[in-house]
């Protein structure tokens, strides 16, 4: 199967800005897959690229097979597009709008539309001023999730969702997983990234510095570990893939390159263990040294 | 926190925000009025002159309902601002609403006012900011204008009057859409409201003027337009009639503080009503789309545009008499009788209504530009909707409309002209072509909207400047005998005067193919560009 979207060596300027910097991204058929990085990376950049709506410098971008600059008419019909900061017509309602979309896009399911009406507890009649930013996203996660559209591109689809809307998107969107549909998902809800993605790509600079799936990407990360020892370990902190080794007596603590994991356990069992906690490393812990590496290297 | 902390940073910036537009109108303006003063003082240099034509303009119900009475012919200040005292102070009006809209309400439906609220702002701050920024620019405006015609050597006591009428004027407006700004929760209705109530205030003027001395004058204490005119200008200058609006005012504002005291950021005071859940059948293409969001305002301009065809089409007949004295009997003569005298003020109407016609189409077009900033655009554009399909949405809007407002005007003048000189089958086509024929310049400025939207976006508002300049070229290119190749610059030169002179094809063919060329060459520059 060919991939939904792939990018390779994508690059956009803004006057001297380079936004996207020869960037990849591939999106396997079938996958949700996250899109993720610290504010001003690039991700709304890409997607407006992926959608046509503007024109790339250089680098190559295919998405369900076409260019997107130039298929526009036969590629629109098959995605559907929130954008992250959702406005409406002031004089249009919620209803008018979703149904709007959808025959823009080429048809909508009515029976779905009306669920989700339901499920996002939605008044469809009031106009677009009236509605709080909240249920303004939520008019266009309807209308793009009641389209029968095989690729959904979500550009920070949540901001502004309550948590219980947000546990109700996520559910949709794992619907609209098995049901066989793609889905592009920008997001900083790593919780939401979590428990949606198959796998993510990182993006700092208008590059892609990370890319895998979850458990590849927990693979390149520290496991934390506290342990009791039944004597003083010896050379524990100069062991290749250890950090921040705390050792305080037969007390230590310490965070180690997962895949350096087995040496550091063989040192600790010829210490003797009396007790042990291993912490896998958290998706907050890999954006954040990602997002961290951003700060140091701006500075 | 003190209400009106950030008054001073809020000004500042919208001073920033505006620092072409604003200057831009400041000069439009202060040229009207200077250049109109130097080219008629030339033109009216003897009293004998000045009599003749203030004695044919008042003797005119059409010209005093357009542009009120010569209020002292022996003045040469009176009768030479005569023309601009009337509908150029209107324009005025409308430039100080609109940015007075743009600085409260604009700020706020837009979410701008929400971020800087956040910081050190008070509750009053942006509509003190607001009304600073307008009263300002119209108060600069008042002292170059004074300048500029004391300058002229007209009298100084006059300058100053004239120039606070229009002083007076900016600030009637701009205190009547600072109480809109808070009723409603768009600036396009806020705007939409201020200019009704502007229209009506015109009206009323104009009912008042049009019957001369026998008319119904009390009507004139009744509009913001009647009180300048009681200023008399160079005509006797009454200051003391200045104190209305003044005082009118200052009710407005108290209103409109008292409104921001009692809503919430973003709120209106009208509610917002409730809309269908589902959209109807013909919310289905990106037309349907530019229908709903332009029928609005092109029903309006229908409307006013009735209102206007019925008004001229009802004084028409009355031009004949209008030429007073025996010079303009003999003038009347030559130029063919009667008849010619009708011929000529239909094409004057005409011409008028093509420049609103062609306010109407950039406005039109520059919906596509505010949707495309407003992130409106985005969507529609997401979905199997192609670039040219969504822009041909809109820009029909401005080829059609301007058809059917000239059309409006044609049918109306011609049926109430023709009825009341009981010569309907004569009367008729002649004016209804007159109307139809102005069509190509107005599509040509829809053109050069188009164009400038698709391959210079930034520069889109650029069309109202444009639209300003080639008004003035031709109210002012004959006065200061202008060269030809300068006045062939503007399309509507380049109309033929129907119904008095022949038809020519060459020229209207012209025109619209400059406007064709011109609208394919931005919706092709608009397909290739980025979308901002
Ligand atoms: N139309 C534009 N003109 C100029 N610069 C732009 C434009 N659009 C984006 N940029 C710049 O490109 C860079 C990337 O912006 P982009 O919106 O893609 O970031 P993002 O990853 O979506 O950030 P966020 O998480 O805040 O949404 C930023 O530096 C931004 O300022
Ligand atoms: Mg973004």
């Amino acid at each position: 199967m060919t991939d939904a979207i792939s990018v390779s060596g994508l690059v956009k300027s803004f006057g001297r800005t380079r936004a996207l910097d020869g960037l990849d991204l591939t999106v396997q058929t079938g996958e949700v897959h996250g899109f993720l990085g610290p504010n001003g990376a690039g991700k709304s950049t890409t997607i407006r690229v992926l959608l046509g709506l503007l024109k790339a410098d250089a680098g190559e971008v295919s998405l369900l097979g076409g260019d997107p600059w130039r298929d526009v008419a036969t590629l629109h019909r098959r995605i559907a597009y929130v954008p992250g900061d959702v406005t409406l017509w002031p004089n249009l309602s919620g209803g008018e709008v979703i149904d709007l979309l959808g025959r823009l896009r080429g048809g909508q399911d009515a029976k779905r539309k009306a669920e989700l009406l339901k499920r996002f507890e939605l008044d469809p009649r009031k106009k677009g001023r009236a509605y709080s930013k909240g249920n303004r996203q939520k008019v266009a996660l309807i209308a793009a999730l009641a389209s029968d559209a095989e690729l959904l591109i979500l550009d920070e689809p949540t901001s502004g969702l309550d948590p219980l809307m947000e546990e109700v998107f996520q559910r949709c969107v794992q619907e609209e997983r098995d049901s066989g549909r793609t889905v592009l998902l920008s997001s900083h809800i790593l919780s939401e990234v979590e428990a949606l993605c198959d796998r993510v790509s990182i993006i700092r600079k208008g590059r892609t510095v990370e890319s895998g799936s979850l458990a590849d990407l927990r693979h390149l990360t520290r496991t934390s570990i506290s342990v009791e020892l039944a004597n003083p370990p010896n050379g524990l902190a100069d062991l290749p893939g250890v950090h921040n080794a705390k050792i305080e007596g037969r007390r230590v603590s310490l965070e180690v390159d997962t895949p350096k994991l087995d040496g550091v356990l063989a040192r600790l069992t010829e210490a003797g263990v009396r007790s042990l906690i291993s912490r896998p490393p958290t998706l907050e812990e890999l954006f954040l040294r990602h997002y961290e590496d951003e700060t140091a290297a701006a500075e | 926190m003190n209400a009106l902390a950030g008054t001073g940073l809020l000004t500042k910036l919208a001073f920033r925000r505006d620092r072409v537009a604003v200057p831009f109108w400041i000069y439009l303006f202060a040229v009207t009025a200077i250049g109109t003063a130097y080219s008629s003082r030339a033109a009216f240099d003897t009293l004998h002159k000045r009599v003749d034509f203030a004695a044919s303009v008042n003797k005119n119900p059409s010209m005093l309902a357009l542009y009120g009475p010569v209020q002292d012919a022996a003045s040469v200040g009176s009768v030479s601002l005569w023309k601009v005292g009337g509908v150029a102070s209107a324009f005025v009006g409308v430039v100080a609403l609109l940015l007075t809209v743009r600085h409260t309400r604009g700020d706020e439906e837009s979410g701008r006012l929400e971020l800087v609220s956040a910081g050190v702002v008070g509750r009053y701050a942006a509509l003190t900011a607001g009304l600073i920024t307008v009263v300002t620019t119209n108060l600069v405006l008042a002292v170059l204008v004074t300048i500029g015609l004391v300058a002229l050597g007209l009298p100084a006591a006059g300058s100053i009057a004239f120039a606070l009428g229009w002083f007076a004027v900016g600030l009637v407006f701009a205190a009547v859409a600072a109480v809109t700004a808070q009723l409603t929760t768009t600036s396009r209705t806020a705007s939409g409201l201020a200019i009704a109530f502007l229209g009506l205030c015109y009206l009323i003027r104009a009912g008042g003027d049009a019957g001369g001395h026998d008319g119904p004058t009390w009507l004139l204490w009744l509009s913001p337009f009647g009180w300048v005119s009681h200023l008399r200008p160079y005509a006797g200058d009454d200051w003391w009639v200045l104190l209305i609006p003044v005082v009118f005012s200052a009710v407005c504002v108290a209103a409109a503080f008292a409104l921001v005291g009692r809503r919430d950021i973003g709120a209106g005071l009208l509610p917002d009503r409730l809309g269908p859940a589902e959209a109807g059948a013909g919310l289905a293409g990106p037309l349907g789309l530019a229908w709903r969001l332009q029928r609005g305002s092109l029903l309006a301009w229908a409307a006013g545009f009735v209102v206007y065809g019925a008004a001229i089409g009802g004084v028409t007949a009355n031009v004949e008499d209008m030429v007073g004295g025996k010079s303009g009997r003999d003038v009347l003569e030559k130029l063919g009788g009667g008849q010619a005298m009708v011929d000529a003020f239909t094409n004057v109407a005409m011409s008028l209504m093509a420049l609103f016609a062609s306010a109407y189409a950039v406005q039109a077009v520059l919906r596509l530009r505010s949707e495309e900033t407003g992130r409106l655009a985005e969507p529609i554009l997401a979905t199997k909707v192609g670039r040219a399909g969504w822009a041909a949405g809109h820009v029909l809007f401005a080829v059609v409309g301007p058809a059917v407002l000239m059309a409006l005007e044609g049918v109306i003048v011609g049926l109430v002209h023709g009825l009341r000189s009981h010569d309907l089958g004569g009367q008729f086509p002649r004016i209804f072509w007159s109307a139809i024929v102005q069509l190509p310049a107005v599509w040509v400025l829809a053109g050069i909207t188009v164009a400038l939207f698709g391959l210079a976006p930034r520069l889109a508002a650029a069309a109202w400047g444009l639209l300003g300049l080639f008004l003035l070229l031709g109210e002012l290119g004959p006065l200061l005998k202008l060269k030809q190749w300068a006045m062939d610059l503007s399309p509507y030169t380049h109309v033929p005067k129907l119904p008095g002179a022949p038809m020519r094809t060459m020229p209207v063919v012209g025109l619209v193919v400059v406007a064709g060329l011109l609208t394919a060459a931005g919706l092709a520059g608009f397909r290739r560009r980025d979308l901002s």
